[in-house]
């Protein structure tokens, strides 16, 4: 699975989710490899794990304004703080985002699962993942702010299956500072 | 006469996307009966009877295909609709709804029209 092919699936699945759900059209950033579980020092990250024969982590990020945006689009309501609301339509955009991915990468990666997503808001936080892969990173620009979609993507050690449910497979661990 | 929906999906924004849809569609909508996973749908289901269920797959506790198993095989449940709509979009996931006994597969992202459609269907 190569490098270019995630950014075109990502590419695809993410504008397809903005533009259906969300009515907001999404401009290209640069894509990027990244060594180690890249996210931003603030704002809002939500985790996603699959598993299969590949298996991997995926996470979806943004400023906390933007996702205000983003769920007030979805949800059309107006939201002025970050509440359970906020972050429950950012952990759904994440699912809808990834969890079309997935379904692509299925056809030639064969079934995988998806775990619940994880939605965190703070600031000054981290993120580590404990695979050892590159992370492919695309970034989309809308309203002069960055949205990113990071996803790490390997071939398991073990070469399961699905008999483990993904969202038993925990690959990312935060820490808050 | 109006029919009772179930929504069953463990994002609480997509129910109120769905509970929306369902109020601008033309079906002679009735109360609508939210659910967060499987299990607690076959709860509320003990106590509501309802004449269509809209399902999402992956959810925490009893997934969707675990929650449609279930409902095919109680004599209260057996007849009632199911709209699967979820992010599982793979052939193979779309079969083994079918195969359950899914009366309609929407995936997500959708447009109301999509839902609407779909319950156009079976009014």
């Amino acid at each position: 699975m190569t490098h270019e092919k995630l950014v075109s699936l990502i590419r695809h699945s993410t504008r397809d989710v903005f533009t259906t759900m969300l009515g907001l059209e999404l401009a290209d950033g640069e894509p990027y490899v990244h060594d180690s579980a890249p996210g931003p020092s603030e704002g809002v990250i939500a985790l996603i794990g699959l598993a299969g024969r590949w298996a991997g982590s995926g996470t979806f990020s943004c400023t906390a304004p933007m996702a205000m945006r983003l769920a007030s689009q979805l949800l059309m309501q107006p939201y002025e703080a970050i509440n359970e609301e906020v972050l429950d339509a950012v952990g759904e955009i994440t699912n809808m985002v990834l969890g079309n991915v997935k379904t692509a990468l299925e056809e030639e990666l064969g079934p995988m699962g998806l775990s619940i997503p994880t939605v965190v808001y703070g600031r000054n936080f981290t993120t580590r993942s404990v695979a050892r892969s590159k992370w492919t990173v695309v970034p989309f620009h809308l309203d002069g702010e960055v949205i990113e979609v990071h996803l790490c993507l390997a071939p398991s050690r073990d070469g399961a299956t699905l008999g483990r449910p993904a969202r038993e497979q925990v690959t990312a661990v935060l820490s808050i500072e | 006469m109006p029919v009772d929906v179930m929504i069953v999906d463990d994002s609480a924004a997509i129910r109120k996307i769905l509970h929306r849809v369902l109020l601008q569609a033309d079906v002679p909508l009735g109360k609508v009966i939210e659910a967060g996973d499987g299990v607690e749908a076959l709860e509320k289901l003990k106590t509501h009877k309802v004449g269509l269920i809209l399902s999402d797959i992956n959810m925490p506790n009893m997934d969707g295909l675990a929650l449609l198993g279930a409902l095919k095989a109680q004599e209260a449940t057996r007849d009632v609709p199911v709209i699967m709509v979820t992010t599982e979009g793979s052939s193979s996931r779309v079969m083994e709804a079918v195969n359950l006994g899914a009366s309609g597969y929407v995936r997500k992202p959708f447009t109301a029209e999509q839902i609407k459609e779909k319950l156009a269907g079976l009014f």
